[in-house]
């Protein structure tokens, strides 16, 4: 039995290595990428537009008032990053039902990849919104002693990030695969649906966490004021 | 180990490629497709309140014509009920001329009727008088009416006061051939009496005066004589205006009772 899809080698040279991680990635991407350039290829801009049109309008829209919700007072400027985190882990999700196919998310080499991007856009969306000085300071805020705390949080909470999504997606994946070999009747469907369900919470977990964090990191700090004497 | 780093670093690029690829084909036609959407329902919206507005400002306009319309009408009703109201009061007035004028007409016309009916019956009750007179003259005196008018004619110039006389005297002398003194009577005087007349005459007035003859039926049996607009006359006409008194009081004692 493989504990990760990145077990699972196609084709290798050195240490170039084509599994089914970064397989199923391409397809998941193909399917993303291919069925949102058909559909937005005629979009319709009166009254008057195709159902999947609407899917994907109320998608995007559900999306942006998510990130608003959190804090972010310019939900587009983070729409394509937060939007594509949660899409790819969604759709990651929602292909286990197809036989065969192992999500990349239960991959904990794709999990700490995303934690790093996210890792490396929070402090990106706070040096620009901030700047660099502003952002910088945040770390020893309240104090400078909390620096070493701060910068340890920004790992731990990466990590929490990756090793939360590859756990929660292995662990169904898993747990299918076990029960498909004990019980291989009417279990494994209901295993699959809640495995549905946890995939899907876990995607919008991953992307408010990140939404919070990104949020955390371009917001400014109010004006210290002066207790009155 | 669960961690495969060239993986880690695949994933990485197939992220940020991801990224790319649904900014470029997700995101942004979609929400362009939204904010079109927006722009033209806004642009609609615009222009129903514009075509509102519009719709309002006509309204105005009509309901302001409409005021004016109905004012308008009913200061031509009213002017026209004035004009008609005076056409009435003047149409009256003509017509009540109209029938003030053909009353007096009629009137006239009547009175008219009535004195030449009245005429007529003098003229022939003078004319039975005389007719009966005649023959009550010629059965009961064996006179004629004409001798016997003519005897009442010279009694009277005979017994004419002297002021009549003298102006008829006057009245004389001023004649001469081309205005010489009349002598009229309803019927032909024969000789005998033409010779009697100006017998009298010429003894009364002491001159021999030129005198012509004429025959006047509307003398009713009388005998006129002037000179210069002078006169002197007998005729039974003052016994039938008598008699015309006496049946106008009769027919009115008729019509009180």
């Amino acid at each position: 039995m493989r504990l990760t899809p990145d077990a699972w080698i196609f084709w290798q040279y050195g240490f170039i290595k084509l599994n089914a991680t970064i397989l199923f990635t391409w397809a998941l991407m193909a399917v993303l990428v291919l069925g949102a350039a058909l559909i937005t290829r005629r979009l319709a801009t009166g009254h008057e537009r195709s159902r999947w049109q609407n899917l994907l309008e109320i998608v995007v829209t559900a999306i942006m008032g998510q990130i608003k919700d959190v804090g972010l007072q310019n939900p587009r400027r983070y729409l394509s990053f937060l939007g594509t985190l949660f899409l790819f882990v969604a759709a990651a999700a929602l292909a286990t039902v197809i036989p065969g196919f192992e999500p990349p998310t239960a991959s904990l080499s794709t999990t700490v990849a995303l934690a790093l991007c996210v890792l490396v856009a929070v402090p990106l969306f706070g040096i620009s919104s901030q700047g660099l000085l502003a952002y910088l300071k945040s770390y020893m805020q309240p104090t400078p002693i909390m620096l070493p705390f701060n910068l340890i949080s920004e790992v731990s909470r990466t990590l929490a990030l990756a090793v939360r999504l590859f756990g929660n997606m292995m662990s169904g994946a898993m747990i299918i695969a076990i029960l498909l070999s004990i019980t291989p009747f009417v279990f494994p469907i209901v295993m699959t649906l809640l495995g549905l369900l946890t995939g899907m919470v876990q995607a919008y977990i991953f992307t408010i966490l990140a939404a919070v964090y990104i949020a955390a990191a371009t917001r400014t700090s109010p004006p210290l004021t002066k207790p009155e004497a | 180990m669960l961690i495969d780093w060239f993986t880690v670093g695949a994933q990485l690029l197939n992220f940020i490629i991801l990224v790319w690829l649904m900014k470029r084909f997700l995101y942004q036609p979609v929400l362009n497709a939204i904010a079109a959407r927006e722009q033209k329902i806004a642009a609609q919206l615009a222009d129903a309140a514009a075509t509102k507005a519009e719709a309002h400002k006509q309204q105005h306009v009509f309901e302001q014509k409409n005021q004016a319309f109905d004012e308008q009408r009913a200061e031509l009703l009213r002017q026209a009920t004035d004009a008609a109201t005076a056409e009435g009061k003047r149409l009256r007035l003509e017509a009540r001329q109209a029938a003030d004028t053909a009353s007096a007409a009629r009137a006239k016309a009547l009175l008219t009727d009535t004195q030449q009916l009245h005429a007529e019956i003098v003229r022939h009750t003078q004319q039975q008088v005389f007719d009966i007179s005649r023959r009550v003259l010629r059965d009961l005196a064996d006179v004629s009416l004409e001798q016997q008018a003519c005897t009442v004619f010279i009694q009277r110039l005979r017994a004419a006061d002297a002021t009549t006389l003298a102006a008829l005297n006057t009245a004389l002398k001023a004649t001469d051939e081309s205005a010489t003194a009349l002598l009229r009577s309803a019927f032909d005087l024969p000789v005998a009496q033409q010779v009697a007349i100006q017998s009298a005459l010429d003894d009364t007035f002491g001159q021999a005066i030129a005198l012509t003859f004429e025959t006047a039926p509307e003398l009713v049996g009388g005998i006129e004589f002037s000179a210069q607009g002078q006169k002197l006359a007998w005729s039974i006409a003052g016994y039938l205006s008598e008699l015309s008194s006496a049946l106008d009081e009769s027919s009115t004692a008729t019509g009180a009772a």
